[in-house]
């Protein structure tokens, strides 16, 4: 086995997959290994709730499979590493190899929460989703526990495809965490008119034998296909077996500003880890530019770079012909301001008690919202402070309030 | 030969932004750039195909609603990673607050 030093990066997601390219791009020129427990080329997740559920499109590879090949990374597929011998620095896999870092990062993502219920699917990797997609035939009863983004899109695509939906949510509303509630609206009504049956404030109290969801109302639902979308639990069994500090809120594999762990050669990043944010505090996102912007800042701090990660979370999800996006973090803010474009776009800012922008989010057709979120993303990294009367105007262009928060001083 | 199309009035596109247009079943897009020249270039990104005009211009970027894509409007050159083909771009005159693209 080499001797040189090797720069090792565990899980093959969004995240780790794109690391490893980031390390090239950051001028490693030494030997890179890539740890994947799935027997599969990386691959994008969000497609797997959408066009890929619908049928309409092939999984979509994160990159290419030529250029794992041309970046000389070396790939190790479907074997999980299965400990990591901080006092030799080296990785162990499920197999029994060993295979020595100089640094490590662990990019291992989350995998969807489980319900103590029996016959329920998930949906989280690509298997999932091709399984899911041939159940999901033309007049096909679907349950849907949860009604957050993952639920909402498969009851989208099962629609799509000709199934009757139905979505069991505990909350009083849809999308509850996380996104404003007059957003939510919009997308539990587009979700009526397709007719999806949406049920909130009901729970799931046990599946019967062939598909018979009691709910906690004393109703029965009969159901072809039941499956969940009830949150992600990061996956952190590595880094707790040997020892890293895993943070006892957010439950990610805790991480500090450069998205180091507790040891100085290990790193992590994407949805498995909680890092702190300058703006959110300590947090832990679930979010593919998040997983994207991870491997970027994990990647050059690896090889030294030293620096803080600092990127203002984004997030969208696609509905039928809906698009929602969220700039920054609706929770963290304490008043809000909504702007009324002249076309109906509706973007509602979120401010922190001090004024400074902390969050927008919008949802609308096609790319409707997509440049005004953007704009919004921007004020959010500058720490604009923007008058309320203004944001609210749709006349003051945001480029303005832009132009004018970068070229007044924010307080440090 | 350059054939010259009317794609709008002056006024149509604001300082700093960027308009549809379409000529015989094909998109193009119309930059006002913030010294007030006029440009255009294909009206999809080269990366996924997303229509440009839904995107944000500052000041001489275009950049993909979708994927952020970034593209120099003026001389077409992709900006990086997920844009990594350069956009097609076309002449353009201004006559009589009338703007036309040589196709
Ligand atoms: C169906 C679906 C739809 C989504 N849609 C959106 C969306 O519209 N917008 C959005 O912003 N986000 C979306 N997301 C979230 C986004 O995909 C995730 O945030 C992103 O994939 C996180 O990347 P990651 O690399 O951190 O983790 P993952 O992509 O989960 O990758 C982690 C990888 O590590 C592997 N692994 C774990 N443990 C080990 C081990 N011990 N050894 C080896 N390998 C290991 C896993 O098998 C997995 O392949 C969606 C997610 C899903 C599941």
């Amino acid at each position: 086995m080499s001797t040189e030093r090797a720069m090792v990066v565990v899980g093959a997601g969004e995240c780790g997959a794109r690391a490893v390219f980031e390390l090239r791009d950051a001028g490693w020129t030494g030997p890179i290994t890539l740890v994947g427990a799935e027997d599969v080329h990386p691959y994008e997740r969000p497609p797997l709730s959408k066009a890929v559920l619908t049928g309409d499109a092939a999984p979509v590879p994160v990159r290419d499979a030529d250029a794992l090949r041309e970046a000389d990374v070396e790939f190790v597929a479907g074997v999980a590493a299965s400990d990591i011998d901080r006092d030799r620095n080296e990785l162990v896999l499920a197999d029994g190899r060993r295979i020595p870092y100089e640094r490590l990062l662990l990019a291992t993502g989350a995998s969807a929460r489980r319900l103590p219920l029996f016959g329920v699917s998930y949906l989280r990797s690509q298997a999932d989703a091709l399984a899911l997609r041939d159940r999901l035939r033309p007049g096909a009863r679907v349950g849907v526990i949860g009604g957050g983004f993952i639920g909402l899109e498969l009851a989208a695509s099962a629609t799509a495809r000709g199934c009757a939906v139905t979505v069991v949510e505990a909350e009083p509303r849809l999308l509850s965490r996380a996104v404003p509630a007059e957003v939510a609206a919009v997308v539990a009504d587009r979700h009526e008119q397709a007719g999806v049956d949406v049920r909130c404030g009901t729970g799931v109290a046990a599946v019967r034998d062939r598909g018979v969801l009691e709910l906690t109302t004393g109703e029965t639902l009969d159901c072809d296909v039941v499956v969940a979308g009830v949150g992600a639990v990061p996956e952190t069994a590595l880094a707790k077996n040997a020892g890293l500090a895993i943070d006892n809120v957010e439950n990610g594999v805790r991480v500090d500003d450069r998205l180091r762990t507790s040891d100085p050669d290990i790193f992590a990043a994407g949805d498995c880890c909680s890092f702190p944010h300058p703006l959110y505090g300590r947090i832990r996102l679930e979010a593919w530019r998040n997983a994207h912007d991870h491997a970027v800042t994990a990647a050059r701090n690896l090889l030294d770079a030293d620096e803080p990660h600092t990127a203002v979370p984004w997030f969208w999800s696609d509905q039928y012909d809906l698009n929602l996006q969220i700039a920054g973090l609706p929770d963290a803010a304490t008043s809000e301001v909504v702007r009324q474009r002249s076309d109906g776009v509706e973007t509602r800012f979120g401010l922190g008690a001090d004024g400074t922008l902390l969050s927008a989010a919008a949802v609308g057709t096609g790319n409707a919202v997509a440049k005004d979120v953007r704009l919004a993303e921007m004020l959010i990294a500058a720490r604009a402070m923007p008058d309320p009367a203004s944001l609210a105007d749709p006349d003051t262009a945001l480029k303005a309030l832009l132009r004018a928060a970068k070229s007044t001083p924010q307080p440090a | 030969m350059t054939q010259w199309i009317a794609a709008c009035g002056v006024d149509d596109v604001d300082e700093e932004d960027v308009l549809p247009f379409q000529h015989d079943g094909v998109d193009y897009a119309i930059y006002r750039s913030p010294d007030d020249t006029f440009y255009a270039t294909a009206g999809h990104c080269t990366h996924e195909r997303e229509l440009l005009c839904d995107g944000l211009v500052m000041d001489r970027v275009i950049e993909c609603p979708k994927h952020n894509g970034r593209f120099d409007y003026a001389t077409g050159k992709a900006l990086g990673a997920p844009a990594l083909v350069d956009l097609r771009t076309y002449p353009v005159k201004v006559e009589n607050d009338t703007i036309y693209i040589g196709v």
